[in-house]
């Protein structure tokens, strides 16, 4: 396969390898947790039901279609790089980061209202409610939290990709920086994909 | 230098024409939801969020220009394990 690939491709190679053995991992850690919410969802469908019309179906596709966006940018800024415009390829990543942000400001405000109705982890409205329920909230919590960690891991990840760029370590021939950045930050939305029907949709 | 790690690098069009197709289905997926259509919606809303993914990994995320067998068929045994873990459990909690 390799005898005819440079050195530098090689490691490019085992630099994506390495990447997509993590996203691997990824996805068994909230493939977990999916499972988790199924069995419990089978076992307290009403409650799922009932907890589910709390969350603001409006915010849920809002944030899809930002973070689909962002996904969109994500991917145009590495093809700007590869074909050596880093000017445009910055251009994207900012964009991307600003639809993050929007992203997380939209979920800050979500969950400022579940907290303000008493709908937080251990909250004594939280407790007087059925059992499903507040199985659902508890998972809500965990799962919309794990994925917004990776948000903001990916924003910062993002914003160590434009020093790079900046300072000429990433360019058009050494792009793997921003494509292994861009990879993460896809698999945050596949993972969303799944987190918005099975939360904000259940009729 | 970059056709060696990607036989065919995709362009503005495949990207915008994704783009254009995760943003149908997610509106179909919320309007499908908002009908009353019973149990059969799960089965729905969750066939619509796995041909999202399916997009995503294989133009945004180029799984589909991959070169390296390797690669190409982590995914795939990622998704048949997990598989298996929903099915014994399920084994389990069905027949309990």
């Amino acid at each position: 396969m390799s005898d005819h690939h440079g050195e530098a491709t090689g490691s490019e190679d085992r630099g994506r390898i390495g990447m997509w053995l993590f996203i691997c991992t990824e996805i068994l850690l909230f493939g977990g947790l999916f499972l988790l919410y199924s069995v419990y969802r089978y076992k307290h469908p009403g409650d799922f039901h009932d907890a589910s019309l709390d969350l603001s179906r409006f915010a849920g596709t809002l944030n899809t279609l930002v973070l689909i966006t962002s996904s969109l940018t994500a991917a145009l800024a590495v093809h700007e790089l590869r074909v050596g415009r880093p000017g445009r390829a910055r251009l994207f990543i900012g964009a991307t980061l600003l639809f993050a942000l929007t992203f997380l400001t939209v979920k800050g405000f979500e969950w400022g209202a579940k907290f303000e109705h008493g709908l937080y982890p251990n909250a004594t409205y939280l407790l007087s409610l059925p059992p499903g329920q507040i199985l659902y909230f508890g998972l809500y919590f965990t799962m919309t939290g794990l994925h917004a960690i990776h948000v903001i891991v990916g924003m910062g990840l993002f914003g160590y990709c434009l020093r790079a760029m900046r300072r000429g370590v990433v360019t058009a021939k050494r792009p793997i920086l921003v494509e292994n950045t861009t990879l993460f930050w896809h698999l945050v939305d596949v993972i969303w994909i799944f987190l918005f029907p099975l939360f904000y949709l259940i009729s | 230098m970059s056709d060696t790690t990607l036989e065919h690098k995709p362009g503005y069009r495949t990207y915008l024409l994704v783009y254009a197709a995760l943003v149908i289905l997610t509106v179909v997926t919320v309007t499908s939801a908002s009908m009353d259509i019973g149990r059969i919606a799960i089965v729905i809303v969750l066939a619509i969020a796995g041909t999202k993914s399916v997009l995503v990994l294989l133009y945004f995320m180029h799984l589909r220009y991959e070169r390296r067998l390797l690669v190409k068929l982590l995914v795939p045994i990622v998704v048949v394990t997990l598989a298996i873990f929903i099915g014994l459990t399920y084994t389990d909690i069905l027949f309990r």
